[in-house]
């Protein structure tokens, strides 16, 4: 994602003079070819992240758009009020560009998971959340972002992840992207969790179970209507998120759920516990011992559709698999 | 638009009249802090003939260049302080002089820390400290990126300089020769609980800005001549940004506020705010 990131980012530099990037002295390897061909509109802040997020809402004042990049919490939650006062509350276009979500510094340790980040970001008044789910998605949303004035956070993976999408995607901000078709239940993925989604429903398609997936790589404003459209036509969601589950995506689907839904819905939210990862581990590592594997993924959905189906009315068709009784996922 | 076509409102303005528009900012303020049982009074006293200096002649920018990409910026960085900068920019005419009953009221937008939503000449929204001389560097590297020839001017409190994202802004100003940058420090020498010195001590003060790379220069900050003099010779070296310590005095202008503690948040009651207006209603 972060390779896109800046392909994305020098291409709309090309295009749009206003565009500038300021760093926290991290992006080593990667901010070279936008600082050599840009040299004006580049900025190496230092180890700085309050000064980084005041003088980018200084400079968006003056008619910038301002990407200010740096990696996990740095920033965001280092200079969360500079976010808040400084961004937000003159609605300054502002973009803020992490890169590490969740897990993806995993093994450097406590400080480098970003795990809160997207509930912590969305609370703020102004403020656009997104977290593409592969690098298509990311390279899409730097040129959606730049397009609405005002502050957005980008929360994007690290490098490397895979091309989740196939085809052709229409990005749009505010909108789910529909992965896969299904009536027996709807998995909701924001961020990098979108791969393991995708693995996860066709695992579930071999079963004979029919999910259906979205991807929801804008946490906010969040498509409503897909969700209330997958609630009434599905019967149970599933969120998946490399993220806590206080705050993120699960709790924005719940909000909505709770207040709008017409009929019970089995709804359960995937993502990390309110709790650290003092241990050593890398993504994949950390994902596992947290509920975030395809196994454990694959055990939850079947606990949720038993929960499903004790609900009266529920739409959709009983999976043959159901009425066989289920056997656990073993690979 | 360049700032030679900005129309300057008081560019021959003499001192005299520098005089009685900061006597005017006193008058204003104390009248709105007692009205509001708000505080901060002392705050405002301090600043009140820099504020009166930087609306007559030095800020490039009238109520009808608000918007120009060429106008001046002033950050009010001591957003605490803004029942003086509303005052000032009421006399100037950004907004009816009216509009200063209204503050601390139900509904309002002059509200009790610097906010620019729908107040007219205020630039940035500040309170929380710390945080105006970094949106200033930004304003002034923009500045200098695009070849503007706007100056950008930012006052601070000295207590404020206890906080850390200042000096990442401090270290950060020099090393991009932000020479359109001018910081005022208030130096009042009272924070909100005590003395500065008792607090977390600053000296030497000027030292650590010019260690930093600024061009320093103290003054008395009530002392309009030392005031417009400084601020009319920017920079004051070419390639750097200037910091203006303007040594005051807290409370400035009403003798039993002078120095104390206690008017960094006492609001004034009927009787206080009466023997005050007499004092300065005197020295006017």
């Amino acid at each position: 994602m972060r390779t896109a990131f800046f392909q994305a980012l020098m291409e709309l530099a090309a295009r749009d003079e206003r565009v500038f990037l300021v760093v926290g002295d991290l992006g080593f390897g990667v901010v070279e070819p936008f600082a050599k061909k840009f040299p004006d509109r580049y900025l190496n802040a230092g180890v700085a992240e309050q000064n980084m997020t005041g003088l980018a809402a200084g400079l968006a004042l003056c008619g910038k758009i301002v990407f200010t990049y740096s990696i996990a919490n740095f920033p965001t939650l280092r200079c969360l009020e500079q976010i808040r006062n400084d961004v937000c509350y003159h609605n300054a276009n502002v973009k803020i560009v992490a890169v590490g979500g969740g897990f993806s510094y995993g093994s450097l340790g406590m400080t480098h998971h970003a795990t809160e980040d997207l509930a912590i970001l969305r609370a703020l008044p102004c403020m656009t959340v997104v977290a593409p789910g592969d690098p298509e998605e990311a390279r899409q949303a730097v040129h959606a972002i730049a397009q609405v004035p005002g502050p957005c956070y980008l929360r994007l993976g690290r490098a490397g992840e895979p091309d989740v999408h196939t085809t052709a995607i229409n990005f749009q901000l505010g909108k789910a992207i529909p992965m896969r078709e299904g009536e027996d239940l709807t998995l909701i993925s924001t961020g990098a969790m979108l791969a393991t989604t995708v693995q996860v429903a066709d695992h579930l398609a071999a079963e004979g179970v029919q999910a259906r997936v979205l991807s929801m790589p804008t946490l906010k404003p969040l498509d409503e209507e897909a969700v209330l459209g997958a609630a009434r036509e599905t019967g149970a969601i599933v969120t998946l998120e490399e993220h806590s589950v206080l705050g993120g995506l699960g709790s924005a689907v719940a909000e909505v759920l709770a207040e709008n839904a017409c009929r019970p819905v089995a709804f359960k939210r995937i993502g990390l516990p309110s709790a650290f990862s003092s241990r050593a581990g890398s993504q994949e590592y950390l994902r596992d011992v947290n509920g975030l594997s395809e196994g454990a993924i694959l055990e939850t959905i079947h606990t949720l559709l038993g929960r499903k189906n004790q609900i009266p009315h529920a739409p959709s068709r009983r999976p043959a698999s159901l009425d066989d009784g289920l056997k656990p996922f073993a690979g | 638009m360049t700032f030679t076509d900005i129309p300057n409102p008081v560019r021959n303005a003499d001192l005299s009249a520098c005089t009685a528009l900061a006597n005017r900012i006193r008058c204003h303020v104390l009248q709105m802090t007692h009205a509001a049982k708000s505080s901060h009074i002392a705050s405002s006293f301090s600043m009140a003939e820099l504020l009166a200096a930087l609306y007559s002649g030095v800020l490039r920018i009238t109520p009808e260049t608000v918007n120009s990409p060429d106008r001046d910026r002033f950050v009010l960085s001591k957003g605490h302080g803004c029942a003086g900068l509303y005052a000032a920019l009421a006399e100037r005419g950004f907004f009816p002089l009216s509009w200063l009953k209204s503050f601390y009221q139900d509904g309002a937008p002059l509200a009790g820390h610097a906010t620019h939503t729908g107040v007219p000449g205020v630039e940035v929204s500040t309170g929380s400290l710390g945080h105006g001389l970094s949106i200033a560097c930004g304003m002034a590297l923009a500045g200098k990126r695009d070849g503007r020839s706007y100056r950008v001017f930012c006052l601070l409190s000295d207590g404020e300089c206890d906080e850390g994202s200042n000096w990442e802004a401090i270290l950060f100003a020099p090393h991009h020769r932000l020479d359109n940058l001018v910081v005022i420090v208030d130096y009042n020498k009272i924070q909100s609980l005590a003395e500065v010195q008792e607090t977390l001590a600053l000296e030497p003060f000027a030292a650590k800005w010019a260690a930093f790379g600024w061009a320093v220069q103290e003054i008395d900050g009530h002392d309009l001549g030392q005031i417009t003099g400084a601020l009319r010779a920017l920079p004051q070296q070419p390639g750097k940004p200037t910091c203006i310590i303007a040594h005051t005095i807290k409370g400035k202008g009403v003798s039993f506020m002078e120095h104390s503690v206690l008017w960094h948040y006492r609001s004034p009651n009927a009787e206080e705010l009466c023997r005050a207006l007499e004092e300065l209603e005197t020295d006017e």
